[in-house]
């Protein structure tokens, strides 16, 4: 299984789509490598810069509805695998990107637009968020506090996770 | 108990259930280009399992960038290419025969009524126009298709969207799916199928219930559907006609997939078109859509008519009906890429290809090219494009660039004025 949890990316917008994720030119590439540096680089959010070297620590997205819509390109959980960033928490994921980032083992949650809210409320304060994966919580520390929060995903999401991707769980029974 | 369509196939198709509300579907197409499954071929070759689960069933196209721009792309055409004759699969379209995915199968007659089909592409959504569960998912997925044929899902759930009224003048599928799109917006149709219905869709040819259908992922679906009847029947008549006595046979044999009187939507949406304006999208999502009007002016410097949105056939008819005998504005870039070989071939038989030559238009080989920014025609940053395609993101058809979506008979119409115009007030020869 895949390690969760770290330091937190607030990308405070609905509706990123994996072109913003990761622009179609580099769907050329055939390895996971070469994506890295290409990291969200086409993100239209106010006071963004891709090339932040905060982003290198990040380990944890948390944004709002509808992440990851449009294209279907894996190379969007890929580049942030290959950044570390092994779970994105949001009030929405478009299906997908949701189905893509279990598949991968990786852990895309979703919580109610309050408890997003309260999530947004320790950004620029050193946020760094925890993830108890056999409970379902998850918890925020930062120089505001700490909170916890209780999630859930499907039995089969779950095992997904467990089974670390969907080839290796569908291969163990198809 | 009353059933939709898609529920229809999730029970004819269900393989498994590892857990409840997961269905794990048995699949009669996987659809394959070259941007996304070369990176699962590699997997499999690495997990010591290249193999696929049924050659027949597995379709491949190179068309994101055809030919070749580079070593990277041919690389990936590479890839696809020498896998194919590894495996054995015969339906592997390259250099000469390749178009459009998501116009290319259906016109190949590979989607049929009541089929799980399955794509690394999101717009794999365009092949319900056949009455078939289709839908578009990531790599991972496909790989598992690819060895399995195999691939879970939850069960969606189906919105019905009832298309009513008299289709205006110049107003045209793309114009409905992008007034469906605003009103659903991105996200209004997550984790849900959409069914068209009413005297409209029923009216339209399959070309333009696969636009309709095309775009059912900007609203966030993972499917649009069209009921199959007596217009799916003869588009596929050509590759069915040895299985069915006749087309009423055929016919018949497909309504068992229509929606039951009583099935269960999660939303009814109606929408009378008999007032509706030409569409156009002005920003960076495809729900922000507007009157043609309030956009009217907007200054392009090129004009892209293509794509598995509107590169077809009856696309082309319509766009060459505006520009016949005119010319575009010399501000303006117009590029026309004919979906397939076949669409290319009839534009040409029939004069379109003349027509928009003429004009000043550039036609280029069949391919995804410029809609994706990859090729043929990528923007410069600040500048503008009038598009016949799907998306409007932020730097989808170059970093930097503005794209508005419309339909093919704006987009001519833009093309000659060089900037957005309304196809009414031109058929009126207003401008000319
Ligand atoms: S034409 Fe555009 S939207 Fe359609 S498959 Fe090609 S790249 Fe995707």
């Amino acid at each position: 299984m895949k390690t969760f949890g770290g330091k937190v990316l607030f990308l405070d917008r609905s509706d990123i789509n994996t072109d913003e994720i990761i622009p179609a030119k580099y769907l050329t590439e055939i390895s996971k490598e070469a994506l890295k540096p290409h990291m969200l680089e086409d993100l239209k959010l106010e006071g963004f810069d891709p090339r932040d070297p905060e982003l290198q620590e990040a380990r944890v997205i948390v944004t709002r509805a509808n992440f990851g819509c449009g294209s279907s390109r894996e190379h969007a959980p890929w580049v942030f695998e290959i950044n570390d960033i092994n779970v994105v928490i949001a009030s929405g994921f478009a299906r997908i990107f949701r189905q893509n980032m279990f598949n991968c083992g990786m852990l895309a949650i979703e919580l109610a637009e309050g408890a997003i809210d309260r999530l947004f409320a320790h950004r620029g304060a050193n946020a760094s968020l925890s993830v108890d994966f056999k409970n379902s919580r998850i918890e925020i520390k930062s120089d505001k506090g700490s909170e916890g929060f209780d999630y859930s995903v499907s039995g089969f999401d779950k095992a997904l996770v467990e089974a670390g991707g969907w080839v290796e769980f569908a291969d163990a029974k198809y | 108990m009353a059933m939709t369509l898609s529920e229809k196939i999730f029970a004819s198709h269900l393989r498994d259930e590892p857990f409840p509300g997961t269905k794990v579907l048995s699949l009669d197409a996987v659809l394959c280009h070259e941007i996304t499954t070369p990176i699962a071929i590699n997997d499999l070759v690495a997990r010591g399992k290249d193999r696929v689960f049924d050659p027949s069933k597995i379709k491949v196209v190179i068309d994101h960038v055809t030919p070749a721009k580079d070593t990277k792309t041919a690389l990936q055409g590479k890839i696809l290419r020498d896998w194919s004759r590894r495996q054995g699969i015969r339906d592997f379209f390259d250099i000469g025969r390749n178009g459009v995915c998501h116009a290319l199968f259906p016109e190949q007659g590979f989607i049929r009524p009541g089929y799980t089909v399955i794509m690394g592409d999101s717009h794999t959504c365009t092949h319900g126009a056949f009455g078939a569960f289709a839908a578009g998912v990531g790599t991972t997925d496909l790989e598992v298709g690819i060895l399995k044929g195999v691939c879970a899902f939850r069960e969606p759930r189906t919105i019905r969207v009832n298309v009513t009224g008299k289709v205006p003048e110049g107003v045209f599928a793309k114009d409905i799916i992008l007034r469906i799109i605003r009103d659903l917006t991105v996200k209004g149709a997550t984790d849900c199928v959409v069914e068209f219905h009413g005297d409209v869709v029923k009216g339209l040819s399959m070309e333009g219930r696969m636009t309709l259908c095309n775009m059912a992922i900007e609203a966030g679906g993972t499917s649009g559907v069209c009921m199959p009847d007596e217009v799916t029947v003869d588009y596929l008549w050509p590759f069915i006609s040895g299985g069915y006595k006749d087309r009423k046979a055929a016919l018949a044999d497909f309504r068992k997939w229509w929606s039951d009187e009583g099935c269960a939507y999660v939303k009814v949406v109606d929408i009378d078109v008999s007032n509706l304006a030409p569409q156009v999208t002005y920003g960076y999502k495809p729900d922000e859509v507007k009157d043609v009007a309030e956009l009217a002016g907007t200054v392009v410097d090129q004009v892209y008519i293509g794509s598995c949105t509107n590169g077809r056939i009856e696309d082309l008819r319509v766009a060459a009906s505006f520009v016949k005998g005119r010319k575009i504005a010399d501000t303006v870039r117009g590029i026309v890429s004919p979906a397939t070989p076949k669409v290319f071939r009839e534009a040409d038989e029939e004069g379109l290809l003349k027509i928009f030559m003429d004009a000043g238009f550039c036609v280029t080989n069949p391919t995804c090219g410029a809609c994706l920014g990859m090729s043929n025609g990528v923007l410069a940053p600040g500048e503008v494009c009038a598009s016949t395609t799907n998306r409007n993101f932020n730097g989808r058809m170059g970093k930097g660039g503005m794209v508005h979506l419309m339909s093919p008979a704006t987009a001519a119409v833009t093309a000659i004025e060089g900037r957005i115009t309304d196809p009414r007030e031109f058929a009126k020869g207003g401008r000319s």
